[in-house]
């Protein structure tokens, strides 16, 4: 066993290795060194993932201490690794897209200045998040969170000369702390009830802890459980971009490509779907939370999609698609579809990683113009990109026999199966999901790829109204009128068709052994009564069974029907869209805004915070703190450091007649005594 | 009366020594005055074998020896070892120093072999008789080592005082020393303890507990005078300013881990007994000297009065470690306490080389980098040594997650376990006073221009060493628990609980 353990060590620390060759070495060994160093430690980590994933289908679990950090009390601090089945999926699909975006990273930032600082962030990235999932305690967990956090900071303000990216990071970072404060107080309290912070003795004590009721407010008892559960999922919906915590993620598209396909789409926003699906155990024991689960995430899931529709940067229509597809997973995690949720989260790493690194590529095409607008009929110049994206797109809109389709089609019967309050609401969301999902997917489509060539125009005049959206200049080039866009470059369309691959084949392969067979049987949880995968089940005849079966359901349908407007009003009668958009102004405005989400937060919470800290900087702190306290203390200190050192005289008569004192001091202790 | 030769085995390591200084004392003195580096060859190697020596023989065994004078113990063993990397340390950072203003004769390092050997034998001292040699031995070796630069009258001075006040302690110690054995007929430790533990029953009037309780007053004062605790501290920053700093760093270092030793050898080994009253003595002095340390360490502009104040407050950080031993006559808490403070003074220890380290390192001949100013803009001139710098500062004001916070996390553990909260937070209130000058420092560092800007000119050995002392700081942050364990261990072993 001791080799696996030493392969389990090397897969993190291989990225990080590569993250510090890059990172502090990177002018010494130069661009080819640090994406050579970088790529050949994602590399070995992928492999190294795939052994231990044949050792793990040999039966071989692992759950133990690799160090002790420190002891306080009976609390210990340590990090460790949890291996089972949810662990090295998670491994293989971070290793295998990550590999995949550092390669295209060659070919995307080129030309970039920060080239080696990129490496060194997205291979410590790929380190972080490999913490977070082969953890085996929330400290670890809770430390490969922060540290996913802070790369994504680092990302999104990769080009930190662009007041939009400083605005848009900066934003993540203080949006993320609001679901950490939820998340903190989670395993707070789990430490404090359970007094341990590793997983499997707290899962071991999870039907003690559901007895206990904590009184947040005086007189109105809670269960405990719940309020560990919706602690815990609050920092799911900080990381995971659920509504309201979501107003992130579409900001988070000022970093590079590469980042929002491995970042912001395929990864580190699933940490919490994870996290939560690693939790099941606690999660199953409160349906408060789960109830509370399941409203956030369909919420998000039908009301991000609607804000696809009205977006006109490429790269923001595939993000709001991301906040819709998470909100799906929030909801299976909901209904107790564990399985279901990181299913979809694995099919959904590929392909949406396949659509970020499409539209990555149509952006390197277009010269860095991300406006759909200016666009269209770039099939016929980037064959393979249009080809891989229309993959992509199909598998995003559920098409039978794509990876898409089981994944969320499996998720919709297990909400269909569910009783849980909310459960009702949720189906609809995610019905109604699937029509908007393939109208704005296939709007995007049908305007990067068909229709009228509208490229070369050097329409720049957007600036004015779309200040917050667009990139400034220095990035956002555009063609010149009469040049052609063109293929990008082999490290840019490779990866590109090894994630068309799996976005194809992956759920035809896997549905069987993931959802229905016992994959997840000893990492993932159900209580009987809530088990919607195993009524699914029974409706379930082999995954080839399914999709045939998929042409004639009402998801289906709701698909094509969205695609076929998408054609429609994009192909057939362009101006049909702008009538509408005439016609319900409003509604119109009210989604271009987001539903004033970001001026809410704007007014409320950062004009609140600030006249809040503007009252305590002037009354509380200038006036007590510093006024009185602080200088107070600090006049007082000094005065009697100043004495102090007139007792220190220098003459030796005074140091030996303070001896002699306290001598007498320390009799007089006895005396007084007798 | 026969006589029987007594075995020499355990103390293998102090005849060694002992050995070795006549050996080099009488080269040196044949020696031409070119051939001085052997002396200080010879005295390094010394010190690295009797290490070793100490290493291969060290178990967990406790053997008395010598008529009860000696006894070989695991807490022996290893602060014994500890001493001698500390005082390597110390010659090798002070050797250029020394060298640069002329006392680095044999004498020089055959003081710091003697002082050694002094410490050794406190530290393995089983009787009032050994504990007063080693301590004489170790304390006249420094007198002459403060005064080895006899031309400067700052070096005299500093000389003078710590001979005379010294001399009324070492006075106070032998009077406390003499009122036990009179009131227990006992001068070995462990038959002074069995004689406590025996009397406590059958003590029928105050008269022979007087006596008793004079003693330890008196002894308690002179093993405060050692470990430099308020009131009994007036020579600690006057010596450590007066003496050349080479000599402060020896001064500064391993000293405490000797008078931790006489301490427990003292307190818990004797007079275990009357820890209750020895407890409140010490309470007293620590207040004393976390308030005064803390808040007159502020005021000062030299480096080396500022450590010699922070020092003050260290111990009174050990001393709470010592004191939260035994609760109401219960001894539940007693490993706990003692592991603190002998993690606090190792912990210190390793902070304090290298604070003084980087004071020889920035001074040259002719030059004392000793006042906070000749700090400034460290960075811009060396940003490596500006970071060791600010690790030592970090961890002596102690910032998670180098040493100096567990050592202090440690102690505060220990305090609250014992119930006694209330000197935990007065503990934690003047460290943030504290970290007011260590930060300063840092700041003087980082952000002020350089006065100085002579570039830093020292051996690689001193380099090498500090950059490495100073990363030892951070890196036992990370495994602070591998040093408590081991000083847990030392403990269990040496004292059964």
């Amino acid at each position: 066993m001791s080799e696996m353990q030493n392969l389990y060590l090397v897969v993190p620390l291989a990225p990080l290795a590569g993250a510090i060759l890059a990172g502090l070495f990177g002018k010494a060994i130069g661009r080819t060194g640090a994406h050579v160093a970088t790529i050949l430690g994602v590399a070995v980590a992928l492999f190294a993932s795939i052994l231990i994933y044949q050792d793990v289908q040999a039966g071989n679990t692992f759950n133990g201490t690799v160090y002790t950090w420190a002891t306080s009390g009976n609390l210990s601090l340590e990090v460790g690794f949890l291996i089972d089945e949810l662990t090295v999926m998670m491994m293989l699909v971070v290793t295998f897209v990550s590999l995949m975006v550092h390669l295209y990273t060659i070919g995307y930032m080129q030309e970039d200045p920060g080239y080696q600082r990129f490496f060194s962030y997205i291979s410590l990235f790929t380190f972080s998040m490999l913490m977070l999932v082969m953890s085996n305690n929330f400290l670890q967990l809770f430390f490969g969170w922060e540290a996913v956090g802070l790369v994504s900071y680092l990302l999104i303000g990769f080009w930190y000369t662009r007041p939009t990216a400083i605005f848009a990071n900066m934003k993540a970072f203080l949006v993320n702390r609001v679901g950490d404060f939820g998340f903190l107080l989670g395993i707070g309290l789990v430490a404090a009830h359970t007094g341990s912070l590793d997983y499997a003795e707290v899962f071991a004590q999870a039907d003690a802890l559901s007895a206990k009721t904590i009184e947040l407010f005086p007189g109105a008892p809670w269960l405990l459980i719940s309020v560990i559960c919706i602690c815990l999922f609050i920092g799911a919906m900080g990381k995971s971009a659920q509504v309201p915590l979501h107003v992130w993620l579409p900001d988070s598209m000022e970093g590079p490509t590469p980042i929002s396909a491995l970042i912001h789409a395929a990864t580190m926003v699933t940490a919490g779907i994870f996290m939560v699906a690693r939790m099941s155990p606690l999660f199953e024991l409160s349906e408060t939370a789960l109830s509370f689960v399941i409203v956030i995430g369909a919420t998000t899931a039908l009301f991000m999609g609607f804000l696809g529709i009205v977006q006109n940067d490429i790269k923001r229509v595939v993000a709001y698609s991301t906040l819709s597809q998470l909100g799906y997973m929030t909801v299976a995690l909901g209904v107790s579809a564990y399985s279901a949720a990181v299913f979809h989260l694995m099919t959904h790493a590929f392909f949406k990683a396949l659509l970020f690194l499409g539209a990555g590529s149509v952006i390197i095409g277009m010269h860095h113009d991300q406006d759909m607008r200016n666009m269209g009929g770039l099939w016929k110049y980037m064959k393979i990109t249009w080809f891989t994206s229309l993959v992509g797109s199909l598998a995003l809109i559920g098409f039978p026999f794509l990876s898409g389709f089981f994944s969320k089609d499996s998720i919709i019967e297990a909400v269909h199966f569910s009783t849980i309050p909310g459960a009702g609401y949720a189906y609809f969301c995610v019905i109604v999901g699937v029509f908007v999902t393939a109208f704005y997917s296939f709007r995007m489509y049908f305007l990067v790829f068909h229709g009228k060539e509208r490229f070369g125009q050097a329409h720049h005049d957007h600036h004015g109204d779309h200040d917050d959206e667009e990139p400034s200049d220095d990035h956002h080039h555009g063609l010149a009128p009469g040049q052609k866009p063109h293929e990008s470059p082999w490290v840019v369309t490779v990866p590109l068709i090894l994630l068309a691959i799996p976005s194809v084949l992956i759920g035809f392969f896997t549905i069987e052994p993931m959802l229905f067979g016992d994959w997840f049987k000893r990492a993932i949880h159900v209580t009987a009564s809530h088990d919607t995968i195993g009524q699914f089940a029974e409706h379930f005849h082999g995954a080839a069974a399914m999709a045939m079966h998929g042409f004639t359901t009402l998801p289906f349908f709701l698909a094509m029907a969205g695609v076929v407007l998408a054609w429609f009003f994009y192909l057939v009668k362009p101006e049909i869209p702008a009538a509408i958009m005439r016609t319900f102004k409003p509604l119109h405005t009210l989604l271009d805004n987001k539903y004033y989400f970001d001026k809410f937060n704007e007014v409320v919470f950062a004009g609140g915070s600030r006249l809040l800290g503007q009252g305590l900087w002037k009354g509380g702190d200038q006036g007590v703190i510093d006024g009185l306290i602080v200088n107070g203390t600090a006049r007082t200190i000094s005065l009697v450091a100043q004495a102090s050192r007139l007792l220190q005289s220098g003459h030796i008569y005074m140091y030996a007649f303070s001896m002699i004192i306290g001598l007498c001091v320390l009799l007089s202790l006895w005396f007084s005594v007798v | 009366m026969n006589f029987v030769v007594p075995d020499f085995a355990p103390a293998v390591t102090e005849l060694f020594v002992a050995g070795m200084s006549l050996v080099i004392l009488l080269l040196t003195v044949f020696m031409r005055e070119s051939a001085r580096n052997i002396g200080y060859v010879l005295t390094q190697l010394t010190l690295i074998v009797a290490a070793l020596l100490t290493i291969f023989t060290m178990d967990g065994q406790v053997r008395v020896t010598l008529s009860d004078m000696y006894v070989d113990d695991l807490m022996g063993d290893v602060l014994k070892i500890l001493i001698c990397f500390s005082v390597i340390t110390a010659l090798i950072y002070g050797r250029g120093y020394a060298a640069d203003r002329g006392f680095d004769r044999p004498e020089y390092h055959l003081l710091a072999l003697f002082s050694t050997l002094g410490m050794m034998v406190m530290v393995t001292a089983n009787h009032f008789l050994s504990l007063y040699i080693g301590l004489e031995m170790l304390s006249l070796s420094l007198y002459g080592l403060v005064a080895f630069d006899r031309d400067s009258a700052r070096s005299t001075e500093a000389a003078m005082k710590y001979f005379i006040l010294g001399a009324l302690a070492s006075g106070l110690l032998l009077y406390g020393m003499s009122m036990v054995y009179g009131a227990t007929g006992n001068l070995s430790l462990s038959g002074v303890a069995q004689a406590i533990y025996n009397q406590a029953a059958v003590y029928d009037g105050v008269s022979s507990k007087t006596v008793l309780m004079f003693g330890l007053v008196f002894i308690v004062a002179g093993l405060a005078f050692k470990l430099g605790v308020v009131p009994f501290h007036m020579w600690v920053p006057d010596v450590y300013h007066g003496a050349p700093t080479s000599v402060t760093l020896m001064i500064g270092t391993a000293p405490k881990l000797a008078a931790f030793a006489m301490a427990m050898r003292l307190l818990v080994g004797g007079l275990f007994d009357l820890a209750e009253h020895w407890q409140t003595m010490l309470m007293l002095m620590a207040v004393g000297s976390l308030v005064l340390g803390n808040i007159a360490a502020i005021a000062q502009t030299n480096l080396k009065r500022m450590l010699a104040y922070s020092g003050i407050s260290h111990m009174g950080f050990l001393l709470l470690g010592l004191l939260s031993g035994v609760v109401e006559g219960d001894r539940f808490n007693a490993l706990n306490a003692y592991t603190s403070s002998m993690f606090y003074a190792i912990a210190y220890v390793v902070m304090s080389l290298a604070s003084f380290g980087i004071i020889i390192l920035l001074s040259r001949s002719g030059f004392e980098a000793e006042n906070i100013d000749d700090l400034k803009g460290l960075n811009k001139r060396s940003s490596w040594f500006a970071a060791m710098m600010m690790i030592i500062m970090f961890s002596m004001a102690g910032i998670p997650f180098f040493i100096g916070f567990f050592a202090k996390l440690s102690v505060l553990q220990s305090l609250v376990a014992a119930d006694m909260v209330w000197l935990a937070v007065l503990a934690v209130m003047m460290s943030l006073v504290g970290a007011f000058y260590y930060l300063r420092v840092v700041k003087v560092m980082y952000f002020d221009e350089p006065v100085d800007t002579a570039p830093i000119h020292a051996a690689s050995d001193i380099r090498v060493l500090l950059s490495a002392n100073c990363l030892a700081i951070a890196f036992l942050g990370l495994l602070p628990q591998q040093l408590i364990d081991l000083c847990q261990l030392a403990l269990v072993a040496s004292f059964q609980g």
